[in-house]
């Protein structure tokens, strides 16, 4: 599975949606995804890709890792994962 | 004064998954201590306790609550359910504004503090999941209730080890008393038994390795056990005005500190929760006809209970019966009041007294009627339920038929 598909597997997951139901587009607050399961869903990506992803909670607009949308946290993840940007 | 009634029992433990499943099991003297099913079991010298078994949690619970419920808020919730339905209230407006949640308990979300300490410590992992603070925290269970049925009045956990149940209780019963809150949730619950909770029990050498035997002049110490018990605490007219079932009056509590000794229980200390329990409910000491002991089954408190007993009783001490069902169902430790008062709304409706089982041999210094083995039919209309705590912390309750 790529990255993209793990990640929208685990978004889908936690907002309790078919992958199918997730689009690149969606933001989180779009799936329902609340202030916990945004925390949730950093534990489950850290977990499924064995990362660290900076992101602070109380600033998040401050995190180098945007969760603007779910491409951007796939793009986001790219980069984590293998250290260069999404095509 | 407002008067108090309870309109609503329920409960999860060893003895059973609902109040009914339990007062049956207490009527037959069933034990709910066994061999205890976790991980490295056998690394334990204590190797018993009174779990509670054939629990799908996820069939009760959706997977976003389970990872947020450690096993002591699904106890608590699950009880809290029972409870609720049987009460037949519904929150909302200047109800629900008014009402909340009092639970008793001790040790929090220890399931959830011990494996995720192995995560870190033994597994040497770096990362823990998002909810490890919310689910172990003491209030957990306590705000989860509130969050499922709407009560937005006052609600908080109380921390007095063994006797926390009690103190959650005296404090309900006090809010509905003065008309601070026309309802109140309480009771406790405890989920200690993992590998940590019963090790941590174990270094301080007053556990059995075979049975809680309290009274017995055999006993040879306390058995945990864990689970929950959830009472609605209602002002009388307003549950008489809406034709609630009535379980039983809740009259009077006391609640006193020893000031002595970090586990070593007091004689005066009980003596003095006990009698205050009385004056509180303002019933003469002859009234009194069934006492749930504290009972844990260790040497120093049957000895130390029995003669404070005495001492508030005198005469009549040898009238009343005294069990402790901590030998069926274990010590909850911060839950154990909780279902421990069942058997007292047992013995004021059903006129069942729950027995003491395990008992082998009578011991001179706890010589009184301790209902040794076998259930007892009796007609009593006062109760007492005692709870001493480890750190000298004593609450005492009194309840009347109805």
């Amino acid at each position: 599975m790529s990255v993209k598909d793990r990640v929208i597997a685990i978004v889908a997951e936690q907002a309790v949606l078919e992958p199918s139901d997730v689009t690149l587009e969606n933001t989180l607050e779009d799936l329902g995804i609340d202030s916990l399961g945004l925390v949730e869903s950093i534990f489950a990506i850290e977990e499924e890709f064995d990362i660290t992803i900076p992101f602070n909670a109380n600033e998040p607009e401050k995190s180098d890792f945007d969760i603007s949308s779910v491409a951007t946290i796939i793009a986001g993840i790219e980069t984590l994962v293998d250290g260069t940007p999404a095509a | 004064m407002k008067r108090v009634v309870i309109t609503g029992a329920g409960t999860i433990n060893a003895l059973g998954h609902d109040v009914p499943q339990t007062l049956a099991a207490m009527k037959e003297g069933h034990c709910g201590i066994g061999p205890l099913e976790m991980r490295d079991v056998d690394r334990l010298a204590v190797q018993i306790g009174a779990q509670v078994r054939d629990f799908a949690s996820d069939t009760i619970f959706n997977r976003q609550q389970l990872a947020l419920y450690d096993r002591f808020t699904q106890f608590a919730l699950i009880a809290a359910r029972e409870a609720l339905a049987q009460s037949g209230l519904k929150f909302s407006g200047a109800l629900s504004a008014k009402s909340g949640v009092v639970l008793g308990n001790s040790g929090g979300g220890m399931q959830t503090l011990d494996e995720n300490y192995r995560t870190v410590y033994e597994d040497g992992k770096n990362r823990v999941h998002p909810f490890v603070v919310p689910k172990l925290m003491n209030n957990a269970a306590a705000s989860h209730i509130s969050m499922e049925f709407n009560l937005k009045g006052p609600s908080f956990t109380v921390a007095s080890a063994c006797a926390s149940s009690n103190h959650a209780m005296a404090q309900a019963f006090q809010m509905v008393r003065s008309g601070m809150a026309p309802v109140m949730i309480t009771g406790g619950t405890e989920s200690m038994l993992c590998f940590g909770g019963v090790k941590a029990w174990e270094g301080l050498r007053v556990m059995s390795k075979d049975a809680c035997r309290p009274f017995s002049a055999t006993r040879n110490g306390m058995v945990q056990g864990e689970g929950a018990g959830v009472f609605v605490f209602e002002e009388m007219d307003h549950a008489k005005a809406r034709g609630a079932e009535i379980l039983a009056e809740v009259i009077g509590f006391a609640m006193t500190s020893d000031a002595a000794d970090i586990v070593m229980p007091s004689r005066q200390g009980a003596s003095r929760a006990i009698a205050g329990a009385l004056q509180d409910a303002g019933v003469n000491r002859e009234e009194v006809g069934y006492i749930n002991a504290h009972g844990t089954g260790t040497a120093a408190n049957d000895k130390t209970e029995c003669s404070a007993v005495a001492d508030v009783f005198g005469p009549h001490a040898d009238t009343l019966m005294m069990s402790s069902t901590k030998s069926m169902h274990g010590h909850l430790i911060g839950g154990t009041g909780a279902v421990e008062l069942l058997a007292c709304i047992m013995a004021l409706r059903d006129g069942v007294i729950a027995p003491t089982i395990g008992y082998e041999e009578p011991d001179p210094e706890c010589a009184l009627d301790v209902v040794p083995n076998e259930a007892r039919e009796a007609s009593v209309d006062v109760v007492l339920s005692n709870a001493f705590a480890f750190g000298g912390l004593n609450a005492v309750l009194a309840l009347r038929s109805v």
